[in-house]
């Protein structure tokens, strides 16, 4: 399976990481190598094999349906590039979306 | 008496409650070491002026007689913790200016029990490296040379900052953060100590994100002991984390009996990679030899599924990083980079936002979980995550702990590997292993490489047996007696 | 429903998908408070916000909200389920992912049966329920260049709900809908409020030609805000499609906006750029394993759904399937109904009264019942003194109309305006005495056979008494008489 140009632009398109026409081709071939190094897994027989999603055996801890957070808009704000601030609105801002 | 900053945390603990000396001279004492070894780059931010406040109220309550764990103790803080009001950057310019307005769980208790914060340290861009050269901050460098060498070397990652910080005595103890061996890995390069903790052992709440499945925060320190004082205070059920495990946490220093007699420790033939130094294997006989020694019986064991370790950490680590770092994107906080769109906005701070080797695995996860690649590559991950898993539950039939090298090498010089991304990952492949299976594990310095600079061995302990890896840590540790100090400290 | 076309007749294969937003306090993973209409980003957590570090918890009532409406639905609930993270990139997803149900759903295997105009009823299957996170809310109209963003809907609960492609009209798609919402309403898990937005559904449409198996190429329309809205886009899109391939084109899977204000859908250019979601398991959360008692704790204290409520109001009340329906459809009007039937030897009058003259006064009046002016305990009044003939049906009607308008009850109205029946035998005879004297005429014409007048006389002797006369009693004594 191999790591071309297009697929390279496609993920990064994805992943939202502008990656300069001209810099593609290294990008491939560098993500190219990682991944023939990591092709070694088809080695291992892995039939009949659960997937390991976490480590922890406890279930899932479920709590208690009480309000007991927000109400700090300033806050949440605060560390915000170009928002609203609270009073004028209390709004985070984005370029404009056409829908 | 040794000088305030060569003590230990459990000296300190001693000379605080006997007056022999004041939390703030003790605070002083450091926050001017810190002054003097800043050409290390070990911190991305000093607190100062935190820490002496810290030490005042640390003070009054010895005074009082209220002295809690770590009352007064100089502490340093991985800058991927997030701390109330203090810059978090996790060494990545897309932070830019980020102050959480919240405290990490496990730096929360590490304050509670009366520790002081001295600063936040230098690491690889969110965790992502080996050798601490992928920080927007710059490189930490080594505290240690190879003699007649000036050539700066790496201290290793992710938690270069805090093992430099910890070798070269300017903290006494610092956290760490270990998603594929990123506290071991450091600590066996800057001869110090470092814990990773079961996975569910410390919570994960208010730590930057890397690998949410495999990070787990724990101590680094310069003795074993120090290493319990600290894990005690930093972990403990959160029900904040959902991975966070109810279970009580037991006073480690107890565990420090100096007792092995019958004591089971595996060694994995899979463990002796070819192109692995002479010196390593000589340093792991060695401590099979002090093992012994002490009573303990080494018992021959297999870990088939070794090998695949590293490729598997590969896939599930990007994988999880692409998800957990797409929430930097220019809109609550840290860097934005103006765009005519959104998308564009989201495409120039994110290229700008984040440094070539988190690029490069943000990339790589995104592709092994796009269409068509997810059952190749992450279930096939996920599958021989789980057989490795297995390998572990095997061998601990047969023993107690496992004794291993902690890294392939010694530390390198700056510079050296970085056009190599796979030479870099190798780093990690006696540590990541631990991560995939979620078991606790342990860095003790044991020695010295040909040309002078310090090795670690490794200790890999069963989950939530936290205890008999401090035990047999605590007899490698005095059998070592590793006593050398890097230059000028 | 069917298309007629130039080539032939085409069918129209629909499913839906509903997003219900849980009824709960606090938010799916966090512990902000979910209250509808607050100011701006007040009712968000650093959780919510996707800060640095930051880890969700779920919530048991959402949990809980999700089984009860997988009961309603007669879903299998999944002892085991798994959450993941559907990554993509917009404004209001502040971690790039929604938390969200692929592989493994809470809810899996439900049906719904719905009733149509012509009586007839038909399962629809539902696939799958899962629970996920609410979005934000993005603004354009604030600013001429930024779109501003509100995040307190961000991780609020919600059931996302698809249905299998089995629905095959719009009138189907519309019962479908008032079924499902009614459920959710009598099981308290949401409000089904689509004007407001707790409540929404996308269709997924598509046509074929009719007996054809395989299916069309189909068109998803997105987020429309009322149930009949659902019914006009549906129809317009199927006629569409048949239209476009008719014509030679070929239908593009898209997805398309319904305009109201037009009645058209047309293509959402913005959302059609490529997704790939990369789901994967949340490595946050670990799987959700349901304690089998606990359900079915809940299975035991879930309440009496619509359609056993219709069984039972036909089978107790006599109603008819038309009427029972009605009633149950709103719980509120179900409850209302049995409190004005209870224990009354005629319910069928109660219902005729309660679809008939209630509803129709609370549709003129714009009311729903919970603020009728007439309570159920009062309109029972009223039909007590029906039955006990103290007023006769059409009186009851005036008596009706002078509660809605004064409050006051029954028998009050009745006292005061001196309209109770006119029972007395005597009174009634004189009556009929005084009208069979002054018509001789007409009386002999009844007499030799024109039977047809007998209407007539009762009429004048209503006249008479100004309609309080029993009319039982009128009609019986003018037989006798008329008889001679
Ligand atoms: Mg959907
Ligand atoms: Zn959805």
């Amino acid at each position: 399976m191999s790591l071309d140009k297009a697929t390279v632009a496609r993920i990064a398109t994805l992943a939202r990481i502008k990656v300069a026409d001209a810099d593609l081709d290294r990008m491939a071939g560098e993500l190219q190598t990682i991944m023939s190094w990591i092709e070694q897994l088809n080695e291992v027989d892995t039939k009949g094999v659960e997937p390991m999603t976490s480590a922890v055996e406890v279930t899932l801890p479920q709590r208690e349906d009480v309000v007991n957070d927000g109400g700090y808009a300033d806050r949440i704000l605060a560390n915000a590039r170009e928002p609203v601030m609270q009073g004028e609105g209390g709004f985070f801002t984005v370029p404009k979306v056409v829908e | 008496m040794a000088a305030l900053t060569d003590l230990t945390i459990a000296e300190a603990r001693e000379g605080l409650r006997k007056k022999s000396f004041s939390a703030k001279e003790l605070a002083r004492a450091h926050v001017a070491a810190i002054e003097k070894a800043r050409s290390l780059n070990a911190f991305i931010t000093e607190t100062p002026e935190r820490a002496l406040a810290d030490a005042e109220a640390s003070d009054a309550r010895l005074a009082k007689g209220e002295a809690r764990p770590l009352e007064g103790i100089p502490l340093a803080i991985k800058d991927l913790f997030c701390t109330n009001g203090i810059l978090t950057t996790a060494a990545s310019h897309i932070l830019d200016g980020f102050k959480p307005p919240y405290e990490s769980t496990v730096t929360a208790n590490l304050w509670n029990a009366g520790a002081v914060l001295l600063g936040k340290t230098n690491l690889d861009e969110f965790a992502m490296g080996s050798s601490n050269m992928t920080s927007y901050y710059g490189p930490v460098k080594n505290p240690w040379r190879r003699p007649g060498d000036n050539r700066p070397l790496v201290p290793g990652g992710s938690s270069g900052g805090s093992a430099a910080a910890v070798a070269a005595r300017v903290a006494m103890g610092a956290t760490g953060t270990d998603t594929g061996g990123s506290i071991r890995q450091p600590a066996g390069f800057c001869g110090i100590v470092g814990l990773k903790p079961t996975y569910g052992r410390c919570s994960r709440w208010g730590i930057v994100a890397f690998a949410s499945s495999l990070d787990q925060a724990g101590p680094m320190t310069r003795s074993v002991r120090d290493a319990a004082i600290m894990l005690r205070a930093m972990a403990g059920h959160d029900p904040k984390d959902s991975t966070s495990v109810p279970r009580p946490v037991p006073d480690y220093e107890k565990a420090l009996t100096g007792e092995v007699r019958g004591l089971k420790f595996g060694i994995p033939k899979e463990y002796r990679i070819d192109g692995m130094a002479p010196e390593i294997e000589k340093l792991w006989q060695q401590g099979i030899a002090w093992m012994k020694t002490a009573g303990a019986e080494p018992v021959e064991i297999s870990l088939p599924h070794t090998k695949y370790a590293l490729p598997a950490y590969y896939i599930i680590a990007p994988a999880e990083a692409s998800s957990n770092l797409a929430r930097y994107d220019g809109v609550r906080f840290g860097l934005r980079v103006p765009g005519n769109s959104l998308d564009e906005m989201y495409e120039n701070t994110r290229a700008e936002g984040f440094g070539a080797e988190v690029r490069r695995r943000v990339l790589i996860g995104t592709y092994v979980l796009s269409a068509g690649y997810y059952d190749a590559y992450y279930l096939k991950a996920q599958r021989v995550r789980a057989l490795i898993a297995r390998d572990f539950t095997e061998a601990y039939k047969k023993c107690d702990v496992i004794l291993t090298p902690t890294a392939p090498s010694g530390a390198f010089a700056i510079g050296e590997k970085a056009d190599d991304p796979i030479a870099m990952y190798l780093n990690d492949v006696f540590t990541v292993t631990v991560n995939l299976s979620g078991l606790p594990g342990i860095s003790v310095p044991a020695g010295l490489t040909d040309d002078g600079l310090p090795l670690g061995l490794q200790l890999i302990g069963r989950a939530f047996d936290e205890e008999t890896l401090f035990r047999a840590a605590g007899v490698l540790e005095s059998a070592a007696k590793f006593t050398a100090k890097p230059p000028g400290v | 429903m069917l298309i007629e076309g130039k080539t032939g007749t085409w069918e129209m294969v629909i499913g839906l998908e509903v997003h219900a937003q849980v009824i709960s306090e606090a938010k799916l993973f966090s512990g902000a408070p979910t209250a509808f209409g607050a100011e701006p980003n007040t009712q968000v957590s650093y959780v919510d916000a996707a800060f640095p570090g930051m880890l969700p918890v779920i919530n048991r009532k959402c949990v809980e909200q999700a089984v009860r409406t997988g009961l309603g639905i007669n879903g299998r609930i999944n002892e085991v389920s798994v959450f993941d993270r559907k990554n993509y990139f917009y404004a209001d997803l502040p971690a790039g992912y929604q938390i969200s149900q692929y592989t493994r759903p809470i809810v899996s295997n439900g049906k719904l049966t719905i009733e149509l105009e012509d009586g007839s009823t038909k399962d629809i299957g539902i696939t799958r329920l899962h629970m996920e996170q609410d979005a934000g809310k993005s603004l354009h109209d604030q600013h001429a260049t930024k779109t501003y963003v509100d995040l307190n809907r961000a991780g609020v609960a919600l059931m996302e709900i698809v249905s299998e492609p089995d629905i095959r009209s719009p009138e189907e798609a519309g019962a479908y809908l008032r079924k499902l919402r009614s459920i959710l309403r009598y099981l308290g898990t949401c409000d089904g409020n689509m004007e407001e937005g707790s409540m929404r559904c996308d269709a997924n449409v598509s046509v074929r030609k009719q007996g054809s198996r395989e299916f069309g190429t189909r068109c998803e329309i997105k987020n429309v805000n009322s149930v009949r809205f659902v019914m006009q886009a549906i129809e317009y899109e199927a006629r569409r499609q048949v239209e476009l391939i008719e014509d030679g084109g070929t239908v593009v899977q898209e997805t398309r906006l319904f305009d109201s204000g037009r009645g058209v859908t047309r293509s959402m250019r913005s959302k059609e750029h490529a997704h790939d979601y990369r789901y994967f398991p949340d490595p946050d959360l670990l799987p959700l394993v349901l304690d089998p008692n606990w359900v079915s704790e809940i299975r035991v204290s879930m309440p009496e759904l619509p359609d056993a409520k219709k069984t039972r109001f036909m089978r107790d009340f006599k109603l008819s399937a038309k009427d029972a329906g009605i009633l149950v459809a709103e719980k509120e009007n179900a409850a209302f109904f049995e409190e004005v039937a209870k224990g009354r030897k005629d319910p069928k009058l109660a219902a005729n009264w309660v679809v008939g003259e209630l509803f129709g006064m609370l549709n003129r009046e714009g009311k729903d019942i919970q603020q009728s002016p007439v309570s159920a305990k009062s309109l029972a009044g009223l039909l007590d003194l029906i039955e006990n003939n103290t007023i006769s049906g059409r009186i009851a009607k005036d008596v009706f109309a002078l509660m809605v308008e004064t409050g006051k009850d029954a028998a009050t109205i009745v006292e005061e305006k001196g309209l109770k029946q006119v029972t007395d035998t005597g009174a009634i005879e004189a009556a009929v005495d005084k009208v069979i004297a002054e018509n001789a005429a007409k009386v002999s014409d009844y007499r030799s056979g024109k039977q047809a007048i007998f209407g007539w006389f009762v009429g004048q002797v209503m006249k008479a008494t100004q309609g309080k006369a029993n009319p039982a009693l009128v009609n019986e004594l003018l037989k006798k008489k008329l008889a001679g």
